[in-house]
């Protein structure tokens, strides 16, 4: 039975909730070999993790139970082990590393100690535990490690903090390494350096990886083979081209053609209408810090402008001073010819009904103890001249048909809906205050692909028929592409580059904007195997 | 997620509120059984005096520290007489009022003010946030005893002046905990949400704050109730408390202390029925706790949902 490095064979997992029986995976069964990267891909609840976490015994027992299945490892049924017996393959010879780097890492203790104690914790001498370490934080390109050594997670930017924890997941030379979603918290082009690193650690040391995501890019970028599951059974399994050029399950073509970036792109509005917002100049210090710098652009009406940037380009600083959640410090924004930045507060009262905001994580966005009802209702009791009050309630219902869910989910809480809907209901809270400006902000980063594509044709829907302005700041470039009339790249507070859709995507000027563009994955392992390529060329001529 | 939503779907539209209400109180027997200790406390409170006045008051020198369980006496002697042979069932009853007057009345006074003041600074500017934050300072560093033997001593002893003496003494643990809360909660995005929308400074605190952050006043307040009948207890044994003739619980079991070792029913009693009296009011507020969350109502409604 050693033909493959570790097997699942026929897993089903069961958790007991006190809503019933919850079947998270049924007859799962996968494999993975030496030197080969398998990706499980999913959507949330999709069961994606749990035969990881079954393999690492990871899974709270109770509420879970295994009711069937093997984990064979170097011949034998993990599942059957004593957990001493586990503890001692966990770590060193199948080790894991987690999304969030930063929870994972322990914030009172220095990272050199942290990766060192994997190692003396299985055994080995302090001495050698911290040379090991040094030379490991080398190996994953952590700069001045000499020094870095003794700091502390903090000190660290996401992408080093991913690093450290690769670094800690190889300290003993596992033979398996998982990666549940190691790069959904980074930005693009931290993703595509923490991946080619993770690619060339698994060419040295030949150790099979397990990778664990919702990203096509990152099963284009990293896969040899993948595992397509939904709602907790397998539908396809293949190498990555096959699923992506013949997908064969009717699930895995949705997921596919879900995937942005590869629609039409829209063609700018006509010029010479009065733009609904001019900013100008706009800047804001926190102390000495410029969190935006003298950004300057228009929003016409009925238009679409994107404000793309990585995590720290102000591009979210510049949605809440528009709103004046932040006070700019200096600088002028244009609302029909009216400055926010020095409206008083009671003409601010007024235009709070023309320009409204999407969050991004609409759990926290909406209120758990209010009823979508009052939720909604909220902007007609705030402002009473929109709406008598016995037409609150049709009002409601007529929203809620509107973004797409049922009126009689105006008694129900947030908590009873999914990610997708309770976007939805963000959405139609903003839509009651019959706003002509919707800032969204990242408001569907934190969606699976294929309810984004739902969320994003409602909004380009509802601008047919309503005729509002997007100011939609995203971190994802595909996603923009289809939806977006211009689009504006922001790094460090600047704006870089503003331009149509178009120009921005098929011929940008600055390197940044190109950088981010190389950085992207697209869903198509071959394009990406091409822009691998480009990329390694690329890092030649320029050493 | 989509699973709680079939489960809810099925659940249909809520009946009456207060028969819903009642029916999740039924499904938790510890909490029911708590409401029900609660109202009987409460109707000792409101109609004890009236009733027994006569009975508690007078005394029996034969049936001095008379052992509880006799129940041959009549029934109002069956928990046993105090030290001049006053039947303890009595005057556990009738000193339910003063006892419930002062804590619910310091408690409930604390936990306003305390709120208010801790939201004030939590929420406005931070001029406010000092200026209220250093007055709670200023209470915390100074003996609460203390505090409560100067003002007592200055006002005559009685009721309403215990129970501003106390809750003043209470006020820094609400006004902390509110005000470390409402920094937390004013940045989650419902609220930064509210305030686009243009909702007043009001509306955030009573709409938006308040209910996020009541549930852990209110345990917090259950667990006061005891602390303030026991240090009412002693004032009233430094005499500057609620005097004798009135009786409180607290004063009860500072009376028995003298008779510990012969007759231990003596403290044993009242001191029962505080113990009892707490932990009804904090099982009882643990099942409000889950009843007002919306996320968590569910478990009372399941439980309904498979027996009923």
């Amino acid at each position: 039975m050693a033909d493959h490095l570790i097997e699942v064979r026929n897993l089903s997992v069961d958790f007991h909730t006190a809503q019933g029986t919850v079947h998270a995976v049924r007859n799962v069964s996968w494999h993975l070999d030496k030197g080969e990267t398998l990706a499980i891909l999913g959507e949330s609840g999709s069961g994606k993790s749990v035969s990881a976490s079954a393999i690492m015994n990871l899974i709270d027992m109770p509420p879970g139970e295994i009711t069937s299945g093997k984990v064979l490892f170097d011949g034998r049924d993990l599942l059957e082990m004593s957990s001493s017996e586990r503890r001692k393959i966990n770590g060193s010879r199948i080790a894991m590393i987690f999304q969030d780097p930063l929870s994972h890492l322990n914030p009172v203790y220095t990272v050199g100690w942290q990766i060192a104690e994997i190692m003396t914790a299985h055994g080995m001498p302090a001495e050698k535990a911290r040379t090991r370490t040094l030379e490991l934080m080398k190996r994953v390109k952590i700069p001045d490690a000499e020094n870095k050594i003794d700091s502390y997670p903090h000190q660290f930017s996401g992408g080093q903090r991913q690093r450290l924890m690769i670094a800690m997941a190889l300290a003993l030379k596992p033979d398996i390494l998982i990666a549940d979603e190691p790069t959904t918290a980074l930005d693009v082009t931290v993703q595509a350096q923490v991946l080619s690193l993770l690619e060339e650690l698994q060419e040295e040391t030949g150790m099979g990886m397990l990778l664990i995501t919702h990203d096509l890019g990152v099963v284009a970028e990293a896969a040899d083979r993948v595992v397509v599951m939904n709602s907790g059974e397998i539908v396809e399994t293949g190498t990555a081209n096959e699923v992506y050029h013949t997908p064969k399950h009717p699930y895995t073509k949705k997921l596919i053609s879900a995937v942005p970036g590869t629609g039409k792109m829209t063609d700018p509005l006509a010029t010479g209408i009065e733009p609904i917002l001019q900013i100008n100049g706009l800047t804001k210090h926190f102390g000495g810090f410029v969190a935006v710098d003298d950004a300057s652009l228009t929003v016409l009406p009925g238009e679409t402008v994107a404000i793309v940037g990585e995590s720290g380009s102000g591009k979210s600083t510049l949605a809440k001073t528009l709103l004046r959640l932040e006070d700019a410090s200096s600088g002028s924004a244009l609302y029909l010819g009216r400055d926010l930045v020095t409206m008083p507060s009671d003409e601010l009262f007024a235009l709070r009904r023309d320009i409204q905001m999407v969050f991004q994580d609409p759990t926290q966005s909406l209120n758990p103890r209010m009823s979508v009802f009052q939720i909604i209702s909220e902007a007609f009791e705030i402002h009473p001249d929109i709406l008598p009050k016995p037409q609150w309630k049709n009002r409601v219902r007529e929203l809620l048909e509107l973004v797409g869910l049922e009126a009689s989910h105006m008694h129900r809480h947030p908590h009873q809906f999914s990610g997708g809907q309770r976007q939805r209901i963000a959405i139609a809270r903003a839509l009651a205050m019959e706003p002509k400006l919707i800032i969204c902000d990242e408001a569907v980063s934190a969606l699976d692909v294929s309810i984004q594509a739902q969320v994003i044709d409602l909004l380009v829907k509802l601008q047919e028929e309503l005729d509002v302005s997007y100011l939609f700041i995203a971190h994802d470039l595909p996603l923009v592409r289809d939806f977006a009339h211009r689009v504006v790249v922001m790094q460090g507070g600047k704006i870089v580059e503003q331009g149509p859709v178009a120009q921005i995507f098929d011929d940008p000027q600055e390197d940044y904007t190109k950088g981010l563009m190389a950085a992207g994955l697209s869903p198509d392992p071959e394009i990406q195997a091409d822009r691998r390529r480009a990329r390694a060329e690329l890092l030649e001529t320029t050493i | 997620m989509e699973m709680a939503e079939q489960k809810t779907a099925i659940v249909a539209d809520a009946p009456h509120p207060v028969a819903q209400t009642l029916r999740m109180l039924w499904r938790d027997k510890f909490a029911l059984a708590a409401a029900v200790f609660l109202l009987i406390v409460l109707l000792s409170a409101l109609f004890g005096p009236a009733l027994l006045e006569g009975v508690a008051t007078k005394t029996n020198l034969r049936g001095r520290n008379a052992p509880p369980f006799d129940f041959s006496q009549p029934w109002y002697l069956w928990l046993g007489g105090d030290a001049l042979g006053r039947p303890l069932l009595a005057r556990i009853i009738v000193a339910a009022q003063n006892t419930m007057a002062v804590a619910v009345g310091a408690v409930l006074c604390s936990l306003a003010i305390g709120t208010t003041l801790g939201m004030i600074a939590g929420y406005t500017s931070r001029m406010a946030s000092q200026v209220i934050m250093r007055l709670a300072d200023v209470i915390m560093s100074f003996p609460s005893l203390l505090l409560a033997v100067i003002v007592l001593y200055m006002l005559p002893p009685s009721v309403f002046n215990l129970i501003i003496v106390l809750a003043i003494t209470r006020i820094p643990v609400y006004l902390r905990t509110s005000r470390a809360e409402v920094l937390e909660v004013r940045e989650r995005m419902f609220v930064q949400a509210a305030k686009v929308m243009g909702a007043s400074s009001g509306r955030i605190i009573f709409r938006h704050l308040l209910p996020v952050i009541l549930p852990t006043l209110v345990t917090i307040a259950t667990l006061d109730f005891a602390l303030v009948v026991l240090v009412e207890s002693a004032l009233s044994f430094l005499g500057i408390g609620i005097q004798p003739p009135e009786i409180t619980w607290g004063l009860m079991v500072s009376q028995g202390r003298a008779y510990l070792t012969t007759a231990w029913w003596l403290s044993f009693w009242p001191g029962l029925a505080i113990i009892l009296t707490t932990l009804s009011l904090n099982l009882l507020a643990n099942w409000l706790r889950t009843a007002l969350d919306p996320v968590q109502r569910w478990r009372l409604e399941i439980a309904v949902k498979k027996n009923g």
